[in-house]
């Protein structure tokens, strides 16, 4: 071992013998862990099987069944879109995955973004019901799995990102009593119950709200339910932007002769929202892991397609498997998200920064 | 800054540019929408409960419920009323919830101290357990646990722990348990006078301290008058604890403490879950303690537990107990996501009760002002604490 390995050692595993004994004391566990986890997840995992018989993972010493997740790996991504026409629901989803990447970089922070949205997101319902350019008509009832999962989050914001500024602004509102009242009981109100209580609400309730024969689709009614709940939280992420500007901006911009649209459009909200684009993206992280909610009122989201699966009789038993490719999805969206936020936020701070 | 001077006060233009007039019309506008919105909405739930013959209000809760809930901290039997199985799912939630929050907090901040430890593979590891967590939904973590729990051997060929006192199976922990005696009541008088013997005596020592100078001994003191008190008790009494240890017997294990697979996937996933991000707050709060406190406290002469518990502490807690609280908040929301694994709480309770009765506005309605309760509650407890301890600046 070379000198400044030995030093680093030293430096971080070794220094002191509280710490020595710490470092032995975790490696000890992580190796057995690894050893046992290696074991079931590689060494004797069975990694194909022949259709629709799990036989040979229920044997006695086997270990993980990823032979089951190859094979229902179509059902797991797509829930119960029409087999023969999957390959719609799969582009949807990678042109979600370019829209998410192509807005990553701040230099394409501009106007023609949006119009590259509107076409994507067109684009996206098009494939996925049908209907236009010969693609047959794909009831939004069968849609299912990882694209459902992807519509909720994203129309969720993009629907709650509005309602959110006008509450925001509602709330910071100084000469309005009436309207601040009702902006800050939307916001307290929807903040403390569970979003469940909101899903429940959207699939049992709506339909008695609705005068008779106007009817909405559940994964519509759902989306209004998360796009109601995403803006409150929203809400007060603006606010903290709004709060934090200093009081001089909104006095110069009075001073401009500004009304209070122009004030807030031009002076305010293109600084307040600058602010808060990390604190927006760790709430669009949180907004992702919610929508797996929607299996609770029966909505074909990836975690329910998962779902669905392991209560077949074949494959009854290997929810550890199917939950831990689900959780693997997840993870590799939010991760991508939270890093992303994390570099944008030290990039934002850099004229700030000394 | 008062925009109106401009426009007064000789001559006023016009009543449209009148900022107050502006305003007064803005706020009547809005709340008239809000109010014809809602009218609507009612006016229409209304008419299609009449077509649909639901009768609207909260008779249905006296009527008998007729389903069974799997664990009940108190008795019930599908004979009671829907009221009685809805305060049972109250019972529930606030017991995983509570017990959550402790172990979150504790493992919290366990993990949170971990992520600043000089030792690289331990702060490594917390750091790669919070992204984990903090990047998974909590519902699929639920669901993971409990398949995970499932796969666990049936109680009949369940391998012991500990000597045989406890067992892992899929029909969930069996745990050993001291048996209730008559004692424990007087043991728990005792310790409760011994708190307030310990809290009187931190009072006066204050007092001294201030006086003094002099620092009497307070940790043994109050240590001795806890626990004291309610051993002696027991010697007393005569009574040695009694342990019920679960047994296998027939196909089932019988005896113990048994914690069914629902609660224990339950509470497992939600204190992992939230002790990720309890971990996080916990570091934030230690860092953002300025290093020149420690360096101030050793120049005035503090030894390194004082100085943690009367300078650095204090100061790491402003920062901390804000999001905390927002933390404790989230998963007793968070709990909830018991309906789908199948522990009776509230909203699966509530839930039962709306398909059973299609009383669906009553139980949604339950549903939100029992949680409505609790949030804002904790929150105005926290906002009066956070003012108590919060810096007065200028």
């Amino acid at each position: 071992m070379t000198g400044p390995a030995l030093s680093w050692l030293r430096a971080n595993l070794f220094n002191g013998w509280v710490n020595s004994a710490v470092t032995l004391a975790l490696l000890y566990i992580l190796a057995g862990l690894a050893i046992d986890i290696a074991g079931w997840a590689v060494a004797d995992a069975v990694w194909s099987l022949p259709a629709g018989d799990s036989a040979a993972c229920r044997a006695e010493g086997a270990g993980a069944c990823w032979g089951f997740i190859a094979q229902t790996h179509r059902f797991l991504l797509f829930g119960t879109y029409p087999v023969a026409e999957q390959w719609r629901p799969a582009l949807a989803s990678a042109l979600f995955v370019a829209l998410y990447a192509v807005s990553a970089p701040r230099r394409f922070w501009r106007r023609e973004l949006l119009v590259v949205w509107v076409v994507g997101l067109a684009l996206i319902f098009g494939l996925m019901g049908g209907g236009v350019a010969g693609l047959t008509v794909v009831p939004a009832s069968q849609w299912g799995g990882l694209p459902v999962t992807l519509i909720l989050a994203t129309i969720g914001i993009a629907g709650a990102f509005p309602l959110a500024v006008l509450l925001a602004l509602g709330r910071q509102a100084k000469g309005l009593p009436a309207i601040r009242t009702l902006c800050v009981i939307y916001i307290e109100l929807i903040r403390g119950v569970p979003l469940i209580s909101l899903l429940f609400m959207a699939s049992v309730m709506l339909p008695l709200f609705l005068p008779a024969g106007l009817t909405i689709d559940k994964l519509m009614r759902a989306q209004i339910a998360i796009v109601l709940f995403a803006a409150a939280y929203l809400a007060e992420v603006i606010r903290g932007g709004l709060q934090s500007l200093p009081k001089g901006q909104y006095e110069a911009a009075d001073a401009l002769g500004l009304g209070y649209w122009r004030k807030m459009g031009l002076v305010i909200l293109p600084q307040a929202l600058r602010l808060v684009i990390p604190p927006l993206v760790n709430t669009f992280i949180g907004l992702f892991k919610d929508t797996s909610l929607v299996l609770i009122i029966g909505i074909y989201d990836l975690l329910n397609a998962a779902k669905t699966t392991v209560v077949d009789p074949v494959w009854l038993g290997f929810g550890v498997e199917a939950y831990l490719t689900v959780a693997a999805i997840f993870f590799v969206f939010c991760f991508a998200m939270s890093r992303y936020s994390q570099r944008l936020e030290v990039d934002l701070n850099q004229g700030v920064r000394r | 800054m008062d925009v109106r001077q401009a426009a007064s006060p000789a001559a006023r233009p016009s009543i449209l540019a009148d900022i107050d007039w502006r305003a007064v019309f803005w706020q009547v506008l809005v709340v008239g929408l809000v109010v014809g919105g809602v009218w609507w909405l009612v006016a229409n739930t209304l008419h299609n409960l009449e077509v649909r013959r639901i009768a609207a209000g909260f008779g249905f809760l006296e009527r008998e419920a007729g389903f069974g809930i799997g664990e009940a901290p108190i008795p019930y039997a599908p004979t009671d009323t829907y009221a009685r199985a809805l305060f049972v799912g109250i019972l529930n939630t606030l017991k995983v919830a509570a017990i959550g929050i402790v172990l979150a907090t504790i493992l919290g901040t366990l993990v949170g101290v971990a992520r600043l430890s000089r030792n690289w593979l331990l702060a490594r590891l917390a750091g790669a357990y919070v992204e984990v967590m903090r990047n998974v939904p909590l519902l699929v973590q639920l669901f993971f646990w409990y398949a995970l729990l499932q796969g666990l051997p049936a109680p009949r060929r369940a391998e012991g722990w500990f000597g045989d006192t406890m067992f892992l199976t899929n029909r969930g922990v069996f745990l050993p348990a001291p048996v209730w005696q008559p004692a424990f009541a007087w043991a728990l008088a005792a310790f409760a006078a011994g708190l307030v013997a310990a809290l009187v005596w931190r009072a006066r020592a204050k007092a001294r301290q201030a006086a003094t100078g002099e620092r009497p001994a307070l940790l043994r003191t109050t240590l001795g008058l806890l626990l004291i008190p309610p051993l002696a008790v027991l010697a007393l009494a005569g009574t040695a604890v009694q342990v019920d240890v679960p047994a296998l017997q027939g196909f089932n294990i019988r005896g113990g403490w048994a914690v069914t697979p629902e609660f224990t996937a339950l509470l497992v996933g939600l204190t992992l879950y939230t002790a990720a991000f309890i971990g996080e707050i916990v570091r934030a709060g230690i860092l953002a303690v300025s290093k020149g406190q420690w360096e101030a406290a050793e120049a005035l002469g503090l030894d390194r537990g004082a100085t943690l518990r009367l300078i650095v502490l204090p100061q790491a807690l402003r920062v901390i107990i804000p999001p905390t609280t927002s933390q404790y908040l989230a998963l007793t929301k968070n709990s909830s996501l018991a309906v789908a694994i199948g522990y009776p709480d509230l909203v699966s309770v509530a839930n039962t009760t709306i398909n059973q009765t299609g009383q669906a506005i009553e139980g949604v309605a339950i549903i939100m002002a029992a949680y409505l309760t609790v949030s804002l509650s904790i929150s105005a407890v926290m906002n009066w604490y956070n003012r108590r301890i919060a810096l007065v600046e200028r």
